[in-house]
């Protein structure tokens, strides 16, 4: 389906408000980057997803809750299910979550305030579809932005995704949002699908980001699809 | 038409920053004395009769897939009597002086 380069699609929800720069990542990693409609069925071939950050359907009822039900998440679940990847960054880890293709959910951020600052994060599993250009206990600095970032899930929960090296990337220095565990991002049980909230695609330009770490995010997508094809 | 009422609250283990923040600003509005507010959610469903267990099942799934996450949420689904339902809209009308 890929013909040189990787096709990754970026969906946009109405309320979406990272996909330009997502598409601009994918590009930016050497990528062919496919803007996707919520109301489309239809994934056009692409090879990966991302669901960016934004506030899908103004965050009514939870975030994430309704842009779960869109028609083109379909398609996204059943691709997920069989090995395509899938990232979702922000308002797209609130999707995943709500989907329950991963564990857990994002709430209020404990102290309530809205928070966007660049934030130290270690990368804790650089062996998913999203992480594999980085190495394990690499630190790195993106921005992250948001105010329901508060990753929870029970102790059990918490402890298997510790166990199988699950928890993706953790907040350093200081925890944004009251995230049990500094928990910054996790995958899958398969690692094709990882849910993280900072927003690598805004750290991919010197000119516009604190640095240029995102940028690994989105070449070890196309590296994967370069290496499964 | 029957109204169903469904409300959500975050399970007791799941911190709850809102409410928290309710709770610390009562003293200051002169409300002594409460020392815990949780917040959740209340959905008014006016559900097309008969209202009857297939409906009522309909009503719990869509509570449990949708109106609640129950990862992090537990929810309670009732039927409002009519009676009460009267009864309530004149209370609205304006509290007795």
């Amino acid at each position: 389906m890929s013909g040189g380069l990787g096709r990754i699609g970026v969906v946009t929800f109405p309320g979406s408000l990272d996909d330009r720069d997502a598409r601009r990542a994918i590009r930016a990693a050497g990528g062919e980057a496919v803007a996707l409609w919520h109301r489309d069925r239809e994934l056009h071939g692409v090879d990966a997803v991302v669901l960016p950050g934004g506030f899908s359907y103004g965050d009514y009822l939870r975030c994430g809750a309704i842009a779960r039900f869109s028609p083109i998440m379909e398609s996204v679940l059943t691709g997920a299910r069989t090995g395509m990847p899938v990232l979702g960054i922000c308002n797209g880890f609130q999707v995943l979550c709500e989907s329950h293709l991963l564990p857990g959910a994002l709430t209020r951020n404990d102290h309530l305030h809205f928070v966007c600052r660049d934030q130290r994060l270690r990368i804790e599993n650089a062996e998913t579809s999203w992480t594999t250009d980085y190495t394990a206990g690499q630190e790195i600095t993106v921005p992250v932005k948001n105010i329901d970032g508060g990753y929870v899930a029970d102790e059990r929960t918490l402890d298997a995704l510790e166990a199988e090296g699950r928890v993706v990337a953790r907040y350093l220095d200081w925890n944004p949002n009251g995230s049990r565990r500094d928990i910054a991002g996790i995958t899958n049980q398969t690692g094709n699908v990882v849910g993280l909230m900072p927003h690598a695609e805004h750290a991919v330009d010197a000119l516009t980001g604190p640095t240029t770490d995102g940028l690994g995010v989105f070449t070890s997508a196309l590296r994967t699809l370069v290496g499964s094809s | 038409m029957a109204r169903v009422v469904v409300d959500v609250m975050l399970k007791p283990e799941i911190l709850d920053p809102q409410g928290q923040a309710v709770q610390r600003a009562l003293p200051r509005l002169g409300f002594e004395g409460v020392t815990e507010v949780r917040q959740g959610k209340r959905f008014e469903l006016e559900v097309a009769e008969p209202l009857d267990e297939v409906a009522l099942a309909r009503v719990r799934e869509m509570a449990e897939t949708f109106l609640a996450n129950t990862v992090i949420e537990d929810f309670t689904v009732r039927v409002e009597e009519p009676v009460q339902r009267e009864t309530a809209g004149g209370q609205g009308a304006g509290a007795p002086a």
